[in-house]
């Protein structure tokens, strides 16, 4: 099991023609992802690399390949609108890898989506990853196993980081969900907690925060009450000055408000599997799982 | 990006939010000549820097020592007084609990008319992360910082979710002013200036909008007496605020901050010793904390972004060594799209340039980080090579002389 994406996703890339596009589409396709259509407004009609059809619109690319799940490209003054657009045409995953989508679109984008069934990943995020199975995003994939772990992060590299510690290990995972670093988010810790909670094949789970907002003490109170399964979690920014953004939009202390220190004394209370260090990620989950 | 309270009150009277008159000076002449045009009996002299807590913060000579003025706001009653406070003001250095130890120097100062104050009040807009929305908050406790009162009396703070397509509704703004107790004119006012406020957070992307002290005269009226108004940055580099991204005043930011940003790295300084370069945000945090978990101190947050090249890390190396306090650097990669020996290569190559003289330990990791390996090896320079972030972080560490 896995949880939103598995061997029978269907992908459309909004913006797929482009250089981002093309060069993770192909990482994409390589990895046995179902990249069934490309949207460009203006190119349809054409074929991306020789194979895949590109459509002017979304709705016309789901009419004709039936895809399920859309992954999004477009630069930053044009993502929001995409999103919207992948909503519209009914697709009910949208995962959008853009960073540098202005707060107050991302704002409007979340009031459009409230109006309808659409879940977004993202914005400003390295995608999910169902090892084996289906890669919807930018991650290096041969760093991935088949396994029993769920991970969700707020972070991209940081996330490879701790699949890299988990499958030197020896333990794969069931899927790897990137939530995304901005203050505005589609998906949050719980609602990806809340599927792994549920997954059958799913034994474990690796958290990774970063300071700025309560998302992590929101997830601790939601782990405390419902989660049965072993969650082992680092908070990173522990060493970050207060008032300064830490390269993500969301990572910033404000008024003294999420830091580090408060995350992980909720997370630890919430009896989590916490590590100070994050070399410890791998070691402290091959440990819990005996 | 942040505005000086000056602009921020050019940008209210836009929106029709009433503030006093005033004028900036960059000389205690200005300021003696600004006192004489408003011509009320009593001005306030302001010094303008993007840091808060100015009224409770001190004004020093360069040595950090010698006391200049206490209080980065002061009433002046004649032309003469406006000159000295200025004068005492316009090159001291402003220390306030925002500010650090080093403080800010004060380059200018806004003199603007004194008002007759029967109620202090409070009244903001900030994003409200966990809703997703803007939301107005309101307190009959003006003139302390928000934050505060959130901590001590949390009740005490009136809130509404702002809605970005219909804006503050009227019945929204009534319930804020009834909250705060507010009647007659003052009421009716109030109403229009949280519904303006509620208004410029969301066309000007604002970031942070804040009325504090926003001053109940005596006669019923309303008006901002100070305010603060932080842009986000992602609307200004997508040049949807054009008027305001005009306003950036850089004297205000970080040189080496600055310097990053226009080559398009994102950099945040900070008083330790080593030096980090790192691609990804998350994992650059991550490789600050475990070089402080190993007794050492991070010098800076360095994100190289995902596809670093020679160039860019050439640049990054300038930045991070321009930090006097870097005695060694810890270069963290992990390869996705960014491959291993492509950046090798770059920093072999920026090393090589720029002749870089503390010591480096770099960990690779990821997509072709055997001949990367290689690269670094063969390269005859004195890299220590790291096989983990822990080790890492421990010979960066040795390499310092820690």
């Amino acid at each position: 099991m896995s949880i939103w994406v598995n061997r029978d996703t269907r992908v459309v890339v909004q913006g797929l023609t482009g250089e981002a596009g093309t060069i993770h589409g192909k990482g994409m396709v390589e990895y046995g992802t179902k990249v069934v259509a490309g949207v460009t407004p203006g190119k349809g009609g054409t074929t991306w690399e020789g194979k895949v059809p590109v459509f002017n619109s979304v709705e016309h690319a789901v009419r004709e390949t039936g895809a399920n799940v859309s992954i999004v490209f477009v630069p930053g003054a044009a993502a929001a609108d995409s999103v919207m657009e992948s909503a519209a045409a009914g697709i009910p995953l949208v995962v959008c890898i853009t960073e540098g989508i202005s707060i107050m679109d991302e704002v409007r984008l979340r009031e459009f989506l409230e109006e309808t069934k659409t879940r977004m990943i993202g914005p400003n995020c390295p995608g999910l990853i169902t090892p084996g199975q289906c890669k919807v995003g930018i991650m290096p994939g041969y760093i991935h196993k088949p396994g029993h772990v769920g991970v969700v992060s707020r972070s991209g590299t940081l996330t490879y980081e701790s699949v890299w510690q988990l499958s030197n290990a020896g333990l794969g995972q069931t899927t790897c969900v990137g939530i995304g670093g901005d203050p505005v988010q589609g998906t949050d810790f719980i609602d990806v907690l809340k599927l792994f909670n549920a997954d059958p094949e799913t034994r474990a789970i690796v958290m990774i925060g970063e300071i700025g907002g309560t998302m992590e003490e929101e997830a601790a109170a939601y782990i405390k009450a419902n989660v049965k399964k072993p969650v082992v979690s680092f908070i990173c920014g522990q060493t970050a000055p207060p008032g300064k953004r830490m390269g993500h939009a969301g990572a910033i202390i404000q008024g003294g408000k999420g830091t580090a220190a408060e995350k992980m004394a909720a997370l630890e209370a919430a009896g989590v599997h916490l590590v100070k260090s994050p070399a410890d990620i791998g070691r402290r989950m091959k440990e819990v799982l005996g | 990006m942040n505005l000086h309270e000056y602009q921020a009150k050019q940008v209210l009277s836009k929106y029709g939010i009433p503030t006093l008159q005033g004028r900036v000076a960059e000389s205690p002449e200005q300021a003696a000549e600004a006192f004489r045009a408003l011509g009320t009996p009593v001005c306030a002299v302001k010094v303008q820097t993007h840091a808060g807590g100015r009224g409770k913060g001190a004004i020093y000579e360069k040595d950090l020592k010698t006391l200049r003025l206490q209080g980065g706001v002061k009433i002046a009653k004649s032309a003469d007084e406006a000159r000295d406070l200025a004068a005492k003001m316009l090159g001291g250095t402003l220390v306030t609990i925002q500010t650090g130890a080093k403080g800010r120097v004060i380059r200018k100062v806004f003199v603007e008319a004194g008002c007759d104050i029967a109620r202090e009040l409070y009244l903001g807009c900030v994003l409200d992360r966990k809703i997703g929305k803007p939301v107005i908050m309101a307190s009959a406790e003006g003139g302390v910082e928000i934050e505060e009162v959130a901590k001590r009396n949390p009740a005490a703070i009136l809130r509404q979710p702002v809605d970005v397509a219909h804006l503050l509704r009227p019945f929204q703004a009534r319930l804020l002013a009834w909250g705060l107790g507010l009647s007659g004119d003052a009421f009716k006012q109030f109403c229009a200036m949280a519904a303006a406020i509620a208004k410029m957070y969301v066309e000007r992307d604002c970031s942070l909008l804040e009325i504090n002290p926003l001053v109940v005269t005596k006669a019923g009226g309303v008006i901002a007496l100070d305010c603060k108004m932080g842009i986000d940055d992602r609307a200004v580099e997508l040049k949807k605020q054009a008027e305001i991204a005009e306003m950036r005043d850089v004297a205000e930011e970080d040189p080496i901050e600055h310097e990053a940003h226009t080559i398009g790295l994102s950099y945040v300084s900070m008083d330790g010793n080593i030096g980090c370069m790192v691609n990804g945000a998350g994992l650059a945090m991550a490789t600050m904390d475990i070089i402080q978990y190993a007794g050492a101190k991070p010098a800076n947050f360095l994100d190289v972004g995902g596809g670093a090249n020679k160039e860019q890390v050439k640049k990054a190396f300038k930045l991070l060594l321009a930090n006097p306090g870097v005695k060694a650097v810890l270069i963290n990669i992990f390869g996705g799209i960014l491959r291993c020996d492509v950046l090798a290569q770059g920093i072999v190559d920026a090393v090589k340039e720029i002749e870089v003289k503390v010591p480096i330990v770099v960990r690779l990791e990821g997509t072709n980080v055997e001949k990367g390996r290689e690269i670094l090896a063969k390269s005859g320079l004195k890299l220590t090579s790291a096989a983990d972030m822990a080790d890492a972080a421990q010979k960066v560490k040795q390499a310092a002389g820690l």
